[in-house]
């Protein structure tokens, strides 16, 4: 009979009923031959694994992360509500110890999603994982945690929510953001002036194979968790690095995931990209919730599998080799980037563009981050999208000092209603989301 | 007039219903050791001075196969196995005779690797040399395509009496319980055909040609020529009989709890307006997980022979029972016992009852009434907290749409049946502590043959049309049609019906008593490049496990006897 090694707890939520739009990469069909092959394979038949029903967030998990405009309600469909409770019931499972890890397979993914949301981009609306984590923090007072995210897309929304928070290690592994969407997460990103260094990017050329992706895990990624000692390590596993992706170039493969799944050892696993459907997915889902469990994999070869085809160039091999030592240089000297980013100056200000492709919206960020030496800083950000909407959005961080909470708060009072289309603050201290509208 | 017989573990009820109710019921001892005797013994008796052309047909609950696989008496079968990416297939192994050999279809049921017939040859000829004489081939995914187990079968030849493929015994998905269950199949076939030329055998002798049906683990029944093709099916149909025997006398209109209540245990299950849930997956059987439809049913070790005892100052029934109670001249207090000592249960001997419960009062500091009532009360909550539990499993199933996520159905009766032995001496304690109604079936010592006796035949049907390879098929049924892109769901149901009507039919089904249902019904586009190519659509219906058209007036005529 067989028997999992490690109790593994899985949410399988492939919303059957559910898509951007009927031709759309996240469309309905996108998990239904993942699901035949989890129930041929009688997965949750296995002694130790175990399938649990996806819970539903509720506003308030989701105001914890977000600044939605122009409420959560018109940023979310019913399948948000339930894809980011799949992550929530996993993650509960491993804190109450009724699984030793998790891996909630849901769709729609989350990583591209911002902490302002005006709309969807790169196929997200709200951030899964950050809505999960955020929970964890609050409900189980959990406080260091690691993102490893192996999507083939930077993660540029878990970036951007975690971009300030020195508790938060978010490592990317990617395709270079030269070649593909969203054009971001290359090796000088690493984090804004409280947080240097948490923000690591690995960006991996176009054709990377196996070799360089577990070469990335070994010699950056698990050194860094080893020394940033998260109490969780959360991956975000986007299957889209696979060689037969559409969407992608890269020449990663189900063995490979399952590989760096039993290398990196997460506690809870979250579904990302991964568009093709009937070549990867399958196979990629079941080598990595069998790494999961402990169990044997070397039986899961993809259809197409050819080690010889699937061989990354010489060249590429030394271009990873170079990225890792860069982001390894990074992470050495954290401390000094974040003491020269920060100099003498009592804030810091950022500008930005953001695109939201689905919808196509515009947005226009001026971000300013109180920099203090007590805690990470409150953030503001006042936020223009080319609909009309002008809102300005406060974050009190949750381990924000009474200087800075004070600053958040009075920021919020003093902001004119006449001004913006919405006002609103984030506490993370009381964990309340207050709003003032026009 | 239908025979009804349904094999338990100390005893076997044999009836005759018909247009006035139950006309005849005899018992007569179960012998384990044979149950041909016990069966045909049972036949040979309710049959005597009934008149054989008054028969219309038989339908048999037997322990026959179950006992088989509990005792692990199941004649060796080999098994061939194909398999493809995914998990090991040697961790399904179910015994020596167990092949693997190379072939692969994919989720999609695409070929990707072919089958060598030199490979199959040489595993049929060890296995041949190994003596084996019954067969089963699986295929991962054949219940997609079944190719390859049908290429297996012509290359295997004729040289096996019985060969099982996968995909005919299931058309579900789960291919270490394909494996299971066509590897039951094939273990307990010599056996179930001894069993099927002995009956056919005997009734012939006594004039009684009538079609003779068998009672599945799914509460349906299935003709006994179909059952040797499918003698897997017949694996635990005894807790089958007892929900089915409880269906006659529910509401149809609210959800019920049916609680039988037996020496060992209670065995559970829940009607929906009076039809019996299904289980998720299958028949689960001495670690054989297997893809045999079966009644959602749930069992706890407590019963009215359970040993009651003292553990820690704390009162302790179940799960073990050393014998009947003492009451009855066994060596440990049991429930029953209690029942015995507040006289609300007679029969048995209540002086013996009260020296059993005595101890126990002692052990508690109370009377010896004030035990008895404690040890009937907890018996009552543990039964009704196992209820709850069972009642919560059926609620925290999974679901995959955003619809069913959000109605989130969930079963809630506020309504028991309560059967077997001691139930009527329990039902007015259940309606106190639960708060629900509660009713007991009549004549619920004999509701399990009832039930049996009534049972409709059922089945099920797999259909999946992708237009973009314009194909539609049911491999359980050898069926496929090309068709074109402007195949409809609709277009699907319809197929769907025919092909179960006709499949009910030749199970041995009268079309009065067909009634179809939907269980899924799906349809995605296929979309590859960002163009919709065609579509794939997937249908599962079935027959619902029932009664026949005619048991309102027999289970009326049963009730208003009971009421006299
Ligand atoms: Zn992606
Ligand atoms: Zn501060």
């Amino acid at each position: 009979m067989l028997k999992a090694l490690n109790k593994t707890g899985l949410v399988f939520f492939p919303a059957f009923d559910w898509a951007i739009s009927a031709t759309h990469p996240e469309r309905e069909e996108r998990l239904l031959y993942t699901q035949d092959q989890v129930l041929e394979e009688g997965l949750f038949d296995i002694e130790g694994i175990r399938e649990f029903k996806s819970d539903i967030v509720d506003i308030k998990d989701v105001q914890r992360v977000h600044f939605s405009y122009p409420d959560v309600w018109r940023v979310m469909t019913e399948s948000h509500f339930i894809s980011a409770g799949g992550a929530k019931t996993i993650a509960n499972a491993v804190m109450e110890k009724s699984v030793d890890n998790g891996f909630a397979l849901v769709r729609p993914p989350g990583h591209h999603a911002m902490r302002v949301v005006h709309g969807g981009r790169g196929f997200c609306n709200v951030n899964n994982e950050a809505i999960m984590i955020e929970h964890l923090r609050h409900t189980y007072g959990i406080d260091r945690v690691a993102i490893v995210d192996t999507d083939c897309h930077h993660g540029d929304g878990s970036q951007d929510i975690y971009w300030h928070d020195p508790d938060t290690l978010y490592i990317s592994l990617h395709q270079d953001g030269r070649t593909i969407y969203p054009g971001s997460g290359f090796t000088s990103e690493v984090g804004g002036p409280n947080a240097a260094g948490t923000t690591l990017n690995i960006p991996l050329p176009p054709y990377t194979g196996e070799s360089g992706f577990l070469y990335a895990i070994n010699e950056v990624v698990l050194p860094v968790l080893d020394e940033f000692k998260p109490e969780l390590i959360i991956n975000s596993a986007g299957q889209d690095n696979h060689f037969s992706d559409p969407l992608t170039n890269m020449l990663f493969t189900a063995k490979g995931y399952a590989d760096l799944t039993r290398l990196l050892k997460p506690d809870i696993v979250v579904l990302e990209g991964g568009y093709s459907i009937e070549g990867a997915l399958p196979y990629v889902n079941i080598g990595i919730i069998l790494a999961l469990a402990g169990m044997d994999y070397s039986h899961v070869i993809e259809p197409g599998y050819d080690p010889e085809k699937l061989k990354q160039s010489e060249s590429i091999t030394q271009t990873v080799k170079q990225t890792c030592e860069t982001v390894k240089a990074n992470w050495a000297q954290r401390e000094a980037i974040g003491r020269k980013m920060r100099g003498n100056q009592k804030f810091a200000e950022r500008r930005r563009n953001i695109f939201y492709d689905t919808e196509g919206i515009y947005e226009t960020q001026k971000e300013t981050l109180k920099l203090c030496p007590d805690c990470s800083g409150t953030v503001k950000i006042d936020s223009t999208s080319d609909r009309g909407a002008h809102i300005l959005a406060i974050h009190i961080p949750r381990k924000a000092c009474s200087a800075c909470r004070d600053l958040g708060r009075q920021w919020f009072e003093s902001a004119k209603p006449a001004d913006y289309d919405m006002i609103c603050l984030q506490d993370r201290i009381d964990d309340t989301y207050q709003v003032k509208n026009k | 007039m239908i025979i009804g017989l349904d094999v338990g573990g100390t005893h076997t009820d044999v009836v005759l219903v018909g247009e006035n109710g139950l006309e005849k019921q005899i018992k007569v001892p179960t012998d384990t050791s044979a149950l041909f005797h016990t069966v045909l013994t049972g036949l040979e008796k309710i049959t005597e001075n009934v008149p054989a052309d008054e028969i219309s047909h038989t339908v048999l609950s037997t322990t026959l196969t179950t006992n088989a696989i509990v005792q692990g008496k199941l004649s060796p079968a080999g098994m061939i196995v194909t398999s493809g990416p995914g998990i090991d297939p040697e961790a399904f192994r179910t015994s020596e005779h167990y092949f693997i050999v190379p072939g692969g279809i994919d989720h999609s049921g695409r070929e990707i690797e072919k089958i060598d017939p030199e490979k199959v040859k040489a595993a049929a000829a060890r296995l041949e040399k190994a003596g084996i004489r019954d067969i089963g081939v699986v295929g991962k995914f054949s219940a997609r395509n079944p190719a390859h187990e049908r290429q297996i079968a012509e290359a295997i030849g004729p040289r096996f009496e019985k060969v099982f493929l996968g995909h005919q015994i299931s058309g579900n998905f789960g291919f270490p319980r394909r494996i299971n269950t066509t590897f039951l199949n094939a273990s307990v076939y010599p056996l179930h055909c001894q069993f099927f030329e002995a009956v056919k055998k005997s009734l012939k002798q006594k004039g009684i040609t009538v079609p003779i049906h068998i009672l599945k683990a799914d509460g349906g029944t299935m003709g006994l020529d179909t059952s040797i093709d499918f003698p897997g099916q017949s694996i635990l149909s005894g807790p089958a009989a007892s929900v089915m025997g409880s269906v006659a006398f529910a509401p149809d209109y609210t959800e019920t709890l049916v609680l039988d209540i037996g020496g060992t245990s209670t065995d559970m299950a829940v009607l929906i307006k009076g039809v019996p849930l299904l289980a998720p997956h299958g028949v689960d059987i001495s670690g054989y997980k297997t893809l045999i439809r079966a009644l959602n049913s749930h069992s706890i070790g407590i019963g009215g022979d359970s040993r009651v005892r003292v553990e820690n100052g704390e009162l302790k029934i179940g799960p073990d029972r050393t014998g009947p109670a003492m009451g009855y001249g066994g060596a440990d207090p049991t429930p029953t016992d209690a029942l015995f000592v507040l006289e609300r249960s007679e029969g048995g001997d209540r002086r013996r009852a009260v020296q059993g419960i005595e101890p126990i009062a002692g052990q508690l500091g109370v009377s010896v009434e004030e035990a008895a009532y404690e040890i009937f009360d907890k018996t009552c909550r543990e039964i009704l907290a196992g209820a709850r539990e069972m009642i919560e499993n059926i609620n925290s199933k999974p679901v995959y749409t955003v619809k069913e996520a959000l109605e989130g159905y969930q079963v809630n009766p506020d309504h028991i049946l309560v059967l077997g032995g001691p139930a009527a001496y329990f039902a007015e304690h259940f309606q106190n502590i639960s708060g629900y109604t509660v009713d007991t079936v009549p004549e619920c010592q004999v509701a399990n043959a009832i039930g049996t006796a009534l049972s409709r035949t059922t089945c099920e049907i797999t259909l999946f049309a992708d237009t973009q390879k314009g194909l539609v098929t049911a491999p359980e049924e050898s069926f496929s049609q090309t068709v074109d892109l402007h195949f409809t769901r609709q277009d699907a149901h319809q197929m769907g019906t025919n092909l179960l009507k006709q499949k009910a039919v030749r199970l041995g089904a009268k079309t009065e008593d067909i009634e179809t249902e939907l269980l899924e019904d799906l349809e995605f586009n296929i979309v590859r490049g960002f163009r919709l190519m065609g579509k794939n659509i997937r249908v599962k219906q079935q027959i619902k496990p029932g009664l026949i058209h005619d048991f309102k007036n027999i289970s009326k005529k049963i009730k208003e006897a009971c009421a006299r």
